[in-house]
């Protein structure tokens, strides 16, 4: 039985290294500016954990296979140094890989979620509600118009509560259901929930954040590459959460000025 | 003398033997018999979701006839997220906290030290009765019309906290959540009292804190977790059932409008839900993993049969544990929208709880070098609860850094690591306990071949189910999803429906281990005291043991737990109660 | 029989009141950080001017914790309470009943503080300063409630005459209810300077 276990270990930990190493389930493509840093932190950790599991699994399976054998008759043996080396050892390899790890995630984490977007970005207001999310560009004058809860309404549309009879700003506000952004500009997303807590996730874009109701969010990223894709929630929200999403579409920036014209005409 | 047992004699009537019982042992069991029902209930719930997840369109037999939500028998997505909610509530509450903690430390705290009863045998009592209204109130959350809450086991406010007008099972199904909770806080506040207080004041004469049987460690170690985590939660459950139903504003703010109606609530902080949640969430890992931590270090100095390496450092690494598991809560909030900079304050603090956990790993990899290892079920549950802990408890790495969690947040590869190093390596540690302690407990020893069958059909199925779950993770796939229409994911639906089948195998694995519970508990060979040729107290007194425990004597004690391997006498180990002198070198 | 088992029978009691008031503590805390942080979270928070009656209770309190302490066991009993009980006194009852009754007068005035905040029109929803009033002494209430059930034990310990416990429930009961005085003073303190 004990080798049937040594086996079994062994088998599984090849077979999941397998998997892992040929990238048949792997992350997509990456589209934003930023992500490749994300990308380069998860191989980086995948490779030092991929090999402590290796080698703890197969130390497990061969400790197992070496000393299973019933032979009661044999004299039992520590460890060579006792405790020490398992403290010692962990706190020295687990310790220098925290502080790797730490000190580069740092910094990638840092550039995306705090350091302040670029002035010169497009902003985009987003609504997140129970199971849409709209996309809000302020237009040609450059100005949001104020936001009225009371004012919501779904069937005439209004899904930011705006008030365009009395705010001049709101006006020209254009609301999509699918998020367009121009490539290799810096977008500035303010994330606004109508109702619970949803989230802005985009695989291509590498980038989650919660929406927070009564918070105002900001998330920035630059596409570096066109793509049309998904933006789903990872938030519980209710019912209709795992149906919650909208397109991202990163244009040229002639097919973006093209698709906000046709928008405002609607 | 006011020693607990003789304010009450062993009892004659039914009801106060089997039901109304002061006795640890028989509330031990009682615990036990309650996870059971609930582990049993949260893996039906986990089949249903998963033959949902792969099957989308199929029809459930039977199903329909059981539960109106699920018309004709096929899951709607309201009734997945109930599905959802009910089974991660019924597991980490009833089942990861109940069994482990204070089902096995109940029934075998007391005796490893050497006392009669616990301290407050009332407030025991107690203590399970309120956990068991607690189970009742939250399963009748299934009966109710709006339908059993769907906010998940974390019920994020406000979907929680804004009733019915944030859609079905946000109505009576949700106060009934809340108030569960509630409930199962208190029984557990009393539960940790007790195990407190009992392991400081009832140790018998020579059982200094040093001697204590590492699994005794782990509880006592584990309840002072708990009485720190649920003294949060039950006043988040206070909080969040007054803005439920008092119209208070805690964790709802302004002009929230749902169902297009303008909430009558303002003001409230969401994330002040989560800060209280995660708290307590947190520790509550720990809660769930740390008797196994102990159950696991106590048996594998018997089935080795050689002191088990650095026992010592072993508790060092235990408490630490407990110290770090309250500064690392803000690691499940990298994405919910608090200062962004706070993430790396909870990061290092997560990344550096990997550190005692790993040297408790290699401490028990290193107990196995040079061992004489008896393979028998309960041995082999620890080395399955070592290798599952070791994966899941890699995949943490990944989860601690923000910049990693940004693209793995809210992914199957969270819900693949927290069952493995939460879900499965502490139900690894329950089996390892209930095979080891079960002739104690009923006086019969469990079939080793149904057993070992049971270990090794198990062990693949869960890693068949939880380590393709990184993969999807990997791929983007979101959890909480009651099917997969979204572009992306719909590639992931064969994998899903490996892992389906992989649970399905992995369940009736089970009914292997429940044919030899209940064939063990009335056939099973008679046990000996000391089966297991173990050093601790519970096995200087007979299977079961009596009413008092001992017999009528107190038991004295002259050595550790750790006493194995000693070479140059019959037997190859010294019992903690026997004065003979300390052997110059346990090994050679 | 010798005691093995048990240093002193005080002991599980004493450490059991000790846990309680350390899950106390920890669950007011919460309350507290709940409180700060609500505070800031809106501009909503609403100043208003707390009920005399409480400068009252808070009187009452303190000399409840007085009363209780001159109702303690004299010398002979803590020598030796684990000995044979013969030479034990036991706690005394009029000292006693008075705390008890400075208790009930404690929450008879926070039942008035209640009602003359709901004459203003403050309910438990109308804002959230309120509503961590009604919550902030409510709870400190229910848990005042519970030292009352252990002194009213007491009681019935001493009028059973078996001093040995009696001892051992006065230590205990009291340690909670001194507790519970420390508690309404830092409750008192929050909501002065906060509400």
């Amino acid at each position: 039985m004990g080798k049937v276990f040594a086996i079994v270990v062994t088998i599984i930990t090849i077979v999941a290294t397998a998997i892992f190493v040929s990238h048949v389930w792997w992350l997509p493509p990456d589209v934003s500016q930023l992500g490749a840093g994300i990308d380069r932190q998860i191989s980086e950790t995948m490779v030092t954990s991929g090999i402590l599991f290796v080698v703890a699994q197969l130390t497990l399976a061969l400790f197992v296979w070496r000393f299973a054998d019933n032979n009661d008759q044999r004299k039992i043996k520590i460890f060579p140094g006792g405790a020490t080396p398992m403290v010692v050892g962990a706190i020295l390899i687990v310790g220098a890989e925290i502080l790797a790890l730490t000190l580069v995630g740092t910094k990638i984490w840092a550039s995306i979620y705090v350091a302040p977007a670029d002035p010169h970005s497009l902003k985009i207001d987003v609504q997140a509600e129970q199971f849409a999310y709209y996309f809000r560009y302020p237009g040609p004058d450059g100005k949001f118009g104020a936001i009225h809860p009371e004012l919501i309404d779904e069937s005439s549309g209004n899904f930011f509560g705006l008030d365009p009879a009395h705010d001049t700003a709101a006006r020209d506000d254009i609301v999509a259901a699918t998020l367009a952004v121009p490539v290799n500009t810096p977008i500035l997303l303010e994330l606004h929930s109508k109702d619970v807590n949803h989230a802005f996730y985009a695989p291509e874009l590498r980038i989650q954040q919660d929406f927070v109701p009564g918070l105002v969010i900001p998330l920035h990223f630059t596409a570096i590459r066109l793509t049309k894709s998904e933006i789903v929630c990872t938030q519980l929200c209710g019912l209709g959460h795992y149906n919650m999403r909208a397109y991202l579409e990163v244009m040229s920036a002639e097919d973006f000025k093209k698709w906000l014209n046709d928008q405002s005409a609607q | 003398m006011t020693s607990p047992h003789s304010s009450h004699a062993a009892p004659q009537s039914f009801w106060r033997k089997y039901v109304f019982s002061l006795d640890h042992k028989v509330i031990g069991r009682q615990y036990l018999d309650l996870s059971l029902v609930a582990v049993t209930t949260g893996m039906i719930l986990s089949w249903l979701m998963r033959l949902h997840l792969a099957w989308p369109t199929r029809a459930i037999p039977f199903l329909g006839a059981l539960s109106p939500e699920a018309t004709g028998g096929i899951i709607t997505p309201e009734y997945y997220l109930s599905l959802m909610t009910m089974h991660g509530t019924i597991m980490v509450f009833f089942v990861l906290t109940t069994a482990p903690f204070a089902g096995f430390g109940n029934f075998i705290l007391p005796i490893q030290i050497g006392a009669e009863d616990m301290a407050f045998p009332h407030f025991n009592m107690m203590s399970f009765w309120v956990t068991f209204v607690a189970f009742i109130v939250l399963v009748s959350a299934f009966f109710v019309p709006e339908g059993p809450p769907l906010a998940g086991w974390t019920a994020y406010a406000p979907l929680s906290a804004v009733g019915k007008d944030s859609g079905p099972g946000e109505g009576w199904g949700q106060t009934l959540w809340v108030i569960s909770i509630g409930i199962f806080c208190i029984g557990q506040l009393i539960g940790s009292l007790n195990f407190i207080a009992t392991t400081l004041d009832l140790r018998t004469k020579g059982m200094t804190l040093a001697r204590m049987p590492y699994s005794t460690w782990a509880w006592f170690i584990t309840s002072v977790i708990g009485l720190i985590a649920f003294s949060v939660l039950l006043p988040a459950c206070v909080l969040l059932l007054l803005d439920r139903v008092a119209g208070t504003s805690f964790f709802i703010p302004a002009g929230l409008v749902i169902s297009d109606r303008l909430q009558p609530h303002a003001g409230g902080s969401p994330l002040l839900w989560q800060h209280l949640f995660w708290f307590f969430g947190h520790p509550e890992v720990y809660i769930a993993i740390l008797p196994g931590f102990g159950i696991v270090s106590h048996i594998l100095p018997v089935v080795t049969r050689k002191p088990l390496l650095g026992p010592r450092v072993l508790i060092a690494c235990m408490i630490a544990i407990g110290f770090l598991s309250y500064t690392v809560w803000g690691h499940h909030m990298f994405m919910s929208g608090m200062n962004p900079l706070s993430a790396t304050l909870f990061s290092v603090p997560t990344l550096i709880i990997t550190i005692p956990a790993a040297i408790a790993t290699l401490l028990w990899i290193g107990t196995l070098y040079g061992s004489k290892l008896r393979f028998n079920t309960p041995a082999l549950f620890c080395l399955g609860f070592i290798s599952v802990f070791v994966s899941g408890g890699l995949s943490g790495f990944f989860l601690a850094q923000p910049a990693i969690d940004s693209y793995l947040h809210g992914t199957y590869f969270v819900v693949g690591h927290f069952h493995f190093v939460m879900g499965v390596a502490a139900m690894f540690a329950i089996f390892a306990g209930l095979y080891f302690w079960f002739p104690k407990m009923f006086g019969r020893m469990m079939n080793e071949t149904l057993g070992k069958w049971h270990f090794i059909l198990t062990f693949i199925g869960v890693y068949c189910i939880f380590m393709p779950m990184h993969y999807l993770g990997l791929a983007g796939n979101v959890r909480r999803y009651s099917t997969f229409t979204v572009d992306y994911m719909k590639g992931s639906i064969p994998l899903h429906r490996f892992i389906t089948v992989a649970a399905l195998f992995t369940g009736a694995a089970q009914l292997i281990f429940f044919y030899n519970l209940f064939r063990s508990r009335f056939r099973g060979e008679i046990a000996p005291a000391n089966p297991w040729q173990a050093t601790s107290l519970e096995w200087t007194t007979s299977s079961p043991p009596p009413h008092d425990n001992f017999g009528g004597h107190h038991p004295v004690v002259y050595h550790g737990p750790n006493e194995y391997g000693v070479a140059g006498r019959e037997g190859d180990y010294i019992m903690q109660t026997s004065p003979e002198p300390e052997p110059v070198a346990a090994a050679s | 029989m010798t005691s093995l088992s048990v240093k002193s029978p005080a002991a599980p009691a004493q450490t059991g009141v000790l846990v309680g008031i350390a899950a106390i503590t920890m669950s007011f805390a919460a309350y507290s950080s709940a409180l700060i942080v609500r505070q800031g979270a809106s501009p909503d928070w609403l100043h208003f001017t707390l009920p005399r009656v409480l400068f009252f209770n808070t009187l009452v309190v303190l000399a409840s914790s007085a009363t209780l302490y001159v109702a303690r066991p004299r010398s002979r009993a803590t020598a030796d309470p684990a000995g044979s009980g013969a030479a034990v006194d036991a706690p005394n009852l009029t000292w006693l009943y008075a705390t008890i009754l400075l208790g009930f007068l404690f929450l008879a005035g926070q039942i008035m503080a209640w009602r003359n905040l709901a004459a203003q029109g403050l309910t438990l929803s109308s804002s959230p300063s309120s509503s961590f009033f009604y919550l902030l002494t409510a709870m400190h209430g229910l848990h005042l409630l519970g030292g009352l059930a252990g002194l009213l034990y007491v009681v019935y310990r001493v009028r059973r005459s078996s001093p040995v416990r009696a001892v051992v429930a006065y230590k205990a009961a009291s340690l909670y209810w001194h507790f519970m005085t420390v508690l309404w003073l830092y409750l008192f303190a929050i909501l002065a300077t906060r509400i």
